[in-house]
């Protein structure tokens, strides 16, 4: 049904048009343009991925400089809580979202794999710095990098990266969940069919994923 | 840092003192060095500390390769009184790395000594709990050796990574 909306009239006119519904004064073609006036339509799956999107609770979890750079997204200049990201919960069974902020150490690993194991679905991960995601100026015996251990959602480059940069990488996340963008970790790594499903219901299949595409605001 | 003469001086009273403890000394760009037999690395030292070095600044591993003996064990004493600074040198093969631990005198030489060991392998007799402090305790080689490789992994970049180097199973 292709819907055409006549420009918002005045608020006093449209108090006298709820206060004529009310009554019951509209005839039908006007019952139905009040109706489409006010009522949004959208898919269920578009708004739990609007909601996710907006409510990332990251997992409060430093590991070397980059974490400098993590703490200063939640300062006043790029303010992460304007987007609904701020509450850094300090349990990984209540977060949404692990960043890997610096180097990790072949000691370090299991320790972070053991944590995000501990998170609930859906989860996120972020490496962040050269050392997380290529080992950079480290890239000797003592480190591993993330890809091995964990599947990753999104890599900011930098070293470290500004905080802008680390703000532009959640961003780009918020895109990933609320547009379920065909480039994700399960298709990277082939670990499509591993959702934590309960017995009997159906999978994920891609038909019944809607896709996000620019420009449309239904479900935003 | 004492001149050269009292670096002399002070390794002819300890070879007084020990005989045979102290092999050589160096005197470079202001740095006192004592090179101490290590056998009698613990004598050397209390006798130092003694003297009025009574703080171990630092105590690390060196490996000289290809010199022989290859590993070296450097501890960097301290007068604090005078502001005066000595380092003793002992050097041990690869082959037999072994030396008196110094925790005795020196408490502070327990987390320098067991890092010295994870890192070179140098084991350090009479330590309480000798076992690796930064590597994992499973792990196998001494990593800053010169020998050891240096290590390392090919990175997954989007060009190799049709390769399936890294993949996720």
């Amino acid at each position: 049904m292709e819907i055409k909306r006549e420009p918002l009239t005045d608020l006093r006119v449209r108090q006298l048009k709820s206060r004529d519904m009310l009554r019951g004064d509209l005839d039908d073609q006007e019952l139905e343009r009040y109706v489409e006036e006010r009522v949004l339509t959208t898919t269920v799956d578009k708004a739990v991925a609007w909601a996710q999107g907006n409510s990332i609770y990251p997992l409060t979890f430093g590991l070397a400089c980059c974490a400098m750079e993590q703490i200063h997204i939640v300062a006043a200049r790029v303010d992460i809580a304007r987007f609904g990201f701020e509450a850094f919960r300090a349990s990984p069974r209540q977060a949404d979202l692990i960043i890997l902020s610096g180097r990790v150490s072949i000691k370090m690993a299991p320790v972070i794999r053991r944590l995000w194991d501990q998170m609930l679905e859906p989860k996120w991960a972020i490496s962040m710095g050269a050392c997380c995601s290529s080992m950079g100026v480290f890239n000797n015996y003592a480190l591993v990098p993330s890809d091995k251990f964990m599947p990753i959602d999104v890599h900011v480059p930098g070293c470290p990266p500004r905080p802008e940069a680390l703000m532009h990488g959640i961003l780009r996340l918020r895109d990933k969940i609320q547009g379920n963008r065909p480039d994700g970790w399960r298709e990277r790594y082939d670990a499509v069919g591993t959702e934590e499903l309960l017995p009997g219901e159906a999978s994920l299949g891609s038909a019944d994923i809607s896709v996000f595409k620019p420009g449309d605001t239904a479900g935003a | 840092m004492p001149d050269a003469t009292e670096l002399e001086l002070t390794a002819q009273e300890l070879r007084d003192a020990h005989s045979d403890s102290i092999l050589d000394t160096e005197f470079h760009r202001g740095r006192a060095v004592l090179i101490a037999d290590p056998a009698q690395i613990k004598a050397v030292l209390e006798h130092l500390r003694g003297k009025g070095y009574t703080m171990l600044a630092s105590l690390h591993g060196v490996d000289y390769y290809p010199d022989e003996p290859r590993l070296g064990v450097l501890y960097e004493m301290l007068d604090r009184r005078r502001v005066e600074r000595i380092s003793v040198k002992a050097r041990v093969s690869t082959e037999d790395p072994r030396i008196d631990s110094v925790i005795d005198l020196f408490p502070g030489a327990d987390f320098p000594e067991r890092e010295v060991y994870d890192m070179f392998g140098v084991v350090f007799e009479g330590h309480p709990d000798m076992r690796r402090i930064l590597m994992p305790e499973d792990y196998e080689g001494y990593p800053q050796r010169r020998d050891f490789p240096v290590g390392g992994e090919p990175v997954l970049f989007t060009y190799n990574e049709e390769q399936n180097y890294g993949k996720y199973v």
